[in-house]
């Protein structure tokens, strides 16, 4: 089936493997784009291009992908098999999931912090919080930047594993269990379906308007 | 060693022709396979009389027939009932059929749950489990006992059409063709949020009606409802209509559903009125149908008909759809099978 997305070819610059079975792919940054976008990635000119948020800034010079292997999936298999001077087709990027200067909690899960990434390496993350859903110690991604920034504003929810630097459990468990959440303040949620929509309720069911949650579902 | 056998329901002509000549078959036994899959309600091989039993037994070593019967069915005081179908794996759908006077319409899912999240629909709150083959949409026509009264039919239950495009166009193209439902491409409605690429493909390759679901014409408040505004927003989508030829064969409507002081003010009517300005299409006005847990509420029945009446003065043909199958939950973004999928997890749970 014919694409319906614009695409350019982009050559790779860099590709690292940063848990098992998740990757960052780079490549020199084409256009100018908002923290918090897309893009459309595809094998070929013509395949049907899947979105991924773009998790660089927006002043970097090279545009980071982060991804993990669907094995059910066609393009991240492909995709992990890249190295250095392979390409891909890429579109300009887009959408609205943005963020600002307000106070405002990030809450997302697996590669959902992406975007999220992308905002804070823009520089927006002076005044945030951040919670990171995860199964394992090694699924909390750019931990390596947020955490000495953000240090207690940095909540790692570790559905199967403990530590002494994590919460034991899902975000849904870590938000449930919270006395006074501001009512006043943004959420953006970026994830699972699954996750965005639990945790959503839960939102609403603490009394945060539904005005101030702003969701992104990976589909 | 068992292998799974293919289904041969939800096959095109083409590809039924294709897997005869395979085997060594004549390859108008494709044409038979059709006839007896898509003009027949024949749930065995053995009465597929016109084909050999010699070929049917080949053809039934390495194929199923695919069809599977509901596993349950509640029925509304308004005579809508609604069907409980088991797409196998612990996959659970949903179909509803509506019957009003001379016009029979089927609602049929397109996937299991679904990823879409917004925030007024009970199918979005079990998340996404799956998938649905061309042949597990087909068979929610095929497998009911009403089947050859259905008039219409909508791809409106649980899922999102565009986000399984291949199985959508191919089970509308089974449809609508001939050799299958036969059922006119103007009695078939494809429902969609709006993703753009998917979209075009759509309206490129199928003669199929198209329904936006919109809810809201304001940027803003739409993405605080339905998060695929962040990506796909829904000026660019009806942008991307207009460029179609729409409103001389296909139409394209408009669902609309009212949310009390969210989204149903004059200001909303202008807005309606200047962003449909160019396209051809007619608005659908819903009910909301509550959800637990949910913040909004529906608007009430004299500002709908009040939102209605302004809508039309401004020259947009707009209805009213009535709320069918409320009492089985049946009705407009209840479809779910949340319970089910709980279940299954819970079971694996004491199982694992």
């Amino acid at each position: 089936m014919k694409t319906k997305l614009k695409l350019t070819k982009v050559k790779i610059i860099r590709q690292r493997e940063i848990a098992p079975g998740v990757f960052v792919l780079s490549f020199i940054r084409p256009w100018d784009f908002t923290a918090g976008q897309v893009v459309g990635l595809a094998g070929n000119e013509n395949d049907e291009a899947r979105l991924y948020s773009i998790a660089s800034g927006e002043l970097d010079e090279e545009v980071d992908i982060l991804y993990n292997i669907n094995p059910e999936g066609k393009l991240t298999p492909w995709m992990a098999q890249l190295n250095t001077a392979d390409t891909l087709w890429v579109s300009e990027p887009f959408g609205s999931f943005k963020g600002d200067g307000e106070p405002a909690w990030w809450i997302a899960s697996g590669t959902g912090i992406a975007p999220f990434v992308s905002m804070f390496r823009t520089g927006l993350h002076k005044n945030k919080k951040i919670i990171h859903g995860g199964r394992d110690l090694h699924s909390f991604y750019f931990n390596e930047i947020i955490e000495p920034e953000l240090k207690e504003n940095y909540i790692r929810c570790c559905s199967r594993e403990n530590s002494p630097e994590v919460f034991h459990g899902r975000i849904t468990q870590y938000l449930k269990e919270q006395t006074s959440l501001p009512t006043n303040e943004k959420y953006y949620l970026c994830g699972s379906a699954e996750m965005v929509v639990d945790a959503r309720d839960i939102l609403i069911e603490k009394g945060i308007p539904f005005n101030n949650i702003i969701s992104e579902i990976y589909f | 060693m068992s292998t799974v056998k293919e289904p041969l329901f939800g096959k095109s002509k083409d590809e039924l022709t294709q897997l005869s000549t395979d085997l060594g078959l004549p390859a108008y036994t494709g044409g038979q396979l059709a006839y007896w899959l898509y003009k027949t309600d024949v749930d065995s091989f053995d009465l597929m009389t016109n084909i050999s039993k010699k070929t049917r037994a080949l053809i039934s070593e390495h194929y199923v027939l695919g069809i599977n019967p509901p596993v349950s069915v509640k029925e509304s005081v308004d005579g809508t009932k609604k069907y409980l179908f088991n797409a196998g794996n612990g996959k659970f759908i949903e179909a509803a059929y509506i019957p009003d006077g001379k016009r029979h319409t089927l609602c049929v899912s397109s996937q299991v749950g679904c990823k879409m999240g917004c925030l007024f629909c009970m199918t979005g709150k079990q998340g996404f489990q799956g998938q649905l083959s061309p042949g597990e949409i087909l068979n929610q026509l095929r497998s009911i006992p009403e089947r050859a009264l259905v008039t219409n039919i909508v791809y409106m239950g649980m899922g999102e059409p565009f986000d399984n495009l291949q199985s959508v166009m191919k089970s509308s193209a089974i449809l609508t063709a001939e050799y299958g439902f036969a059922i006119s491409v103007r009695k078939v409605t494809v429902s969609t949020i709006g993703i753009i690429p998917a979209m075009k493909v759509f309206l490129e390759e199928s003669k199929c009606n198209l329904a936006v679901s919109l809810h809201t014409p304001f940027e803003d408040e739409r993405r605080k409802l339905m998060p695929v505004q962040n990506v796909y927003p829904i000026k660019e989508v009806i942008d991307t209509i207009t460029k179609y030829d729409i409103g001389k064969y296909r139409r394209v409507s408009i669902e609309y559903i009212m949310f009390k002081d969210v989204n149903d003010t004059r200001r909303h009517v202008n807005e309606l009125a200047r962003l449909l300005n160019k396209v051809n299409c007619r608005i659908n006005l819903i009910r909301f149908h509550s959800i637990p847990g949910t913040p909004l509420e529906s608007s009430s029945e004299e500002t709908i008909l009040d939102f209605q009446k302004a809508l039309n003065a401004k020259g947009i043909v707009t209805t009213l759809r009535a709320s069918r199958g409320q009492d089985i939950e049946a009705a407009c973004g209840l479809l779910s099978t949340k319970e089910l999928v709980k279940k299954k997890k819970d079971s694996n749970l004491i199982t694992e």
